[in-house]
């Protein structure tokens, strides 16, 4: 029991649960397993994203294009579907993760072969991804009257009880659990962020690691570029916008460390499930919804505080006190 | 390979450099990207040329340069901040809800620079007491405080400022020369002698190579990042009292998308985003590019997007060109 609550995942279901529980004491509505459901199939977008993003953080990067990544695959795949009405929205997805994986692809040529820094590459990117999709468009929206019917039925249909989108992100979870821990791969990312040097005397490629990743995170905000234009009904060149900073945010309250090597897939879905309640339940506690972007900056903020505390015990603290 | 990012980060600053290689540093290429684009504007519109419109393009990169001028001394000891938007955003509000109780001009400059100023220390504590990432804490501080401003403000905005408080952001001190852009001089010497001509300026340099040399020199380096968050939300002070001015309104939305033209500038302008080596020189001459490349595009009705694809370009390219030439030399035995 002692060393169960030792693991950062227990701290914040019960920080989940005890949010819940308190809205459910004057809302009981609030904490139906309906409601519930809908809060996770509501942040299920979220979800998928921050696990692409929690690989890339995981080999000490950072992926600051993916929301722009997610806008330009949603308008490339919102674009041909108006075009082509009858091209199956199989295809269609499958075009989204093509798209998504080249972009981030290039991210992650960058960060390979030439070693710039990832936070100045995916921040170039991410204003170029944006104005490219504003090309592609020609500034245009592309509206529900001119997406067909499979394309927008498709995440909505329910699967044993479930709607699809929430299926995709129990998919995405899933595979992720099994990349993180159960592959070399997995191995690798948490290698090459613990400790580069080593990983390369452990014979891991490290800038290759790094360039997967970026391959990673960017096939699943190709992803969710169907997900995101399907799910809202509109394509535009504002799609997501500033919706990185929510990423990254799911990932720092699910524990993944910004210096890279720490962090689990369980973490960073109750991450994001932590924003799907504040979320959800401020309108139901009649907060106005302009509170929010102040509570979740607090909550991130609290978030890292908590972790540093977790992480002190086997730092280097000598240097810290010869510092202060 | 990890030798790749080691060898990016070169060793700072020189005491004694040979003539040559000022004539090939990272300066004299931005000189030439500037000049080149201040060519290829005046040919590309016949109003580009005119004193009016030289003035003109200086409104679109001063207050964002201002806070850039403190960011790079902030990057260069390997700290970020990417929450100076949010501050603008967040002193600008406060300076609307002074001027609601009858706060006269001087009243709100001072309202404007002390919110900037305690945002910066808010997020130097986090950083130095706490020993947090500032990457992260400054994520947080961002929603927080641009947060904060719409808790303020909703979806309403603050009109009504003084006609006095408009001098800051559109007045001129002589026929062409703005207020702008005389404090952006003014400041930009202040932080060129600051960080290249005192004692303080060099541990910044030492902090950014190695932290834990520096506090085993003697350098109090929490002491030293904590001044440097101060100051920098001190230029957001300043930059958000010259936009709020410029603007005649505020409102919560206000600079947003900022902080990422800031750090575009103070990468471009050759600082190490890892830490350790940069120059003021350099921040200014990118400042001066980003303002030619938005102010050209403009005057050829490019819309804003689409220039923002040119900034994101030219951030990798200036980054990259440099990393593929040493490759290529490296690749030729001599």
């Amino acid at each position: 029991m002692g060393s169960l609550f030792k693991h950062r995942e227990i701290w914040l279901a019960a920080a989940i649960a005890l949010m819940v529980a308190l809205v459910a004491v004057r809302f009981p509505a609030f904490a139906t397993p309906a409601r519930l459901l809908s809060v996770f199939n509501d942040y299920s977008i979220l979800i998928v994203l921050a696990l692409g993003q929690m690989v890339v953080i995981l080999t000490r990067s950072i992926d600051l294009s993916m929301a722009s990544n997610l806008a330009f695959t949603g308008m490339a795949v919102a674009m041909t579907n108006a075009a082509f009405p009858e091209v199956p929205v199989a295809a269609l997805i499958v075009m989204a993760l093509a798209i998504g994986a080249t972009l981030g692809a290039f991210n992650g040529i960058l960060v390979w072969k030439l070693g710039i820094p990832p936070i100045v590459v995916t921040l170039g990117t991410l204003t170029v991804f944006r104005g490219a999709t504003f090309v592609l468009s020609g500034g245009a929206w592309v509206n529900a009257d001119r997406m067909s019917a499979s394309f927008i039925a498709l995440q909505r249909g329910t699967l044993l009880g479930l709607p699809v989108l929430s299926w995709f992100a129990i998919a995405t979870i899933a595979i992720f659990y099994l990349l993180m821990t159960r592959t070399s791969l997995g191995r690798s990312v948490y290698a090459a962020g613990v400790n580069p040097t080593a990983s390369v005397y452990a014979g891991i490629d490290v800038g290759r690691t790094k360039f997967v990743a970026f391959v990673i995170s960017g096939t699943v905000a190709g992803l969710c570029g169907y997900l995101w234009v399907s799910r809202f009904v509109i394509a535009s060149t504002e799609v997501a916008n500033g919706y990185e900073l929510s990423i990254i945010a799911a990932c720092v309250i699910g524990g993944v460390s910004i210096a890279g090597g720490v962090g689990t897939v369980a973490g960073v879905v109750l991450g994001a499930l932590f924003l799907g309640i504040i979320g959800s339940a401020l309108p139901v506690i009649n907060v106005s919804p302009f509170w929010q972007l102040a509570i979740s900056g607090a909550a991130i903020i609290l978030a890292v505080v908590l972790n540093a505390r977790g992480e002190k015990r086997q730092g280097r603290i000598i240097l810290r006190k010869a510092a202060a | 390979m990890t030798t790749a990012t080691l060898t990016s980060r070169r060793i700072p600053d020189r005491l004694d450099r040979p003539l040559t290689s000022a004539i090939f540093s990272w300066e004299m290429l931005l000189v030439v990207v500037a000049i080149a684009i201040f060519v290829a504007n005046s040919l590309a519109s016949p109003y580009f040329l005119n004193a009016w419109s030289l003035s003109d393009l200086t409104f679109n990169f001063v207050e964002k340069g201002l806070i850039a001028l403190a960011m790079a001394l902030l990057i260069i000891a390997g700290e970020i901040d990417l929450s100076v938007a949010a501050i603008i955003a967040l002193a600008s509000t406060i300076m609307g809800l002074a001027l609601q109780y009858g706060v006269g001009t001087p009243g709100l400059v001072l309202v404007g620079l002390s919110v900037g100023l305690a945002c910066g220390a808010f997020n130097g504590l986090l950083v130095t007491r706490l020993a947090l990432p500032s990457i992260v804490v400054t994520i947080g501080t961002m929603s927080l405080f641009r947060g904060i401003a719409y808790i303020v403000l909703g979806d309403q905005a603050y009109r009504g400022y003084p006609p006095s408080f408009a001098f800051f952001g559109q007045g001129y001190v002589w026929w062409v020369i703005s207020f702008e852009i005389v404090l952006f001089c003014a400041m930009a010497v202040v932080f060129w002698f600051l960080l290249h001509r005192t004692s303080f300026g060099r541990t910044v340099f030492v902090i950014g190579n190695n932290p834990v040399a520096a506090a085993f020199s003697g350098v109090r380096v929490e002491r030293v990042k904590f001044i440097l968050f101060c100051l920098t939300g001190l230029m957001a002070g300043v930059a958000s009292v010259l936009l709020t001015s410029r603007l005649g309104s505020t409102r919560p939305s206000i600079a947003q998308g900022y902080e990422l033209e800031v750090i575009t500038m103070v990468v471009l302008g050759g600082v190490s985003i890892l830490g350790g080596s940069g120059s003021i020189i350099g921040v200014v001459l990118a400042a001066i590019i980003m303002g030619l490349v938005t102010f050209g595009l403009g005057l050829l009705n490019v819309p804003g997007i689409v220039m923002s694809i040119f900034i994101g370009l030219l951030l990798i390219t200036v980054i990259a060109l440099p990393i593929l030439w040493r490759r290529l030399r490296e690749g030729t035995p001599a």
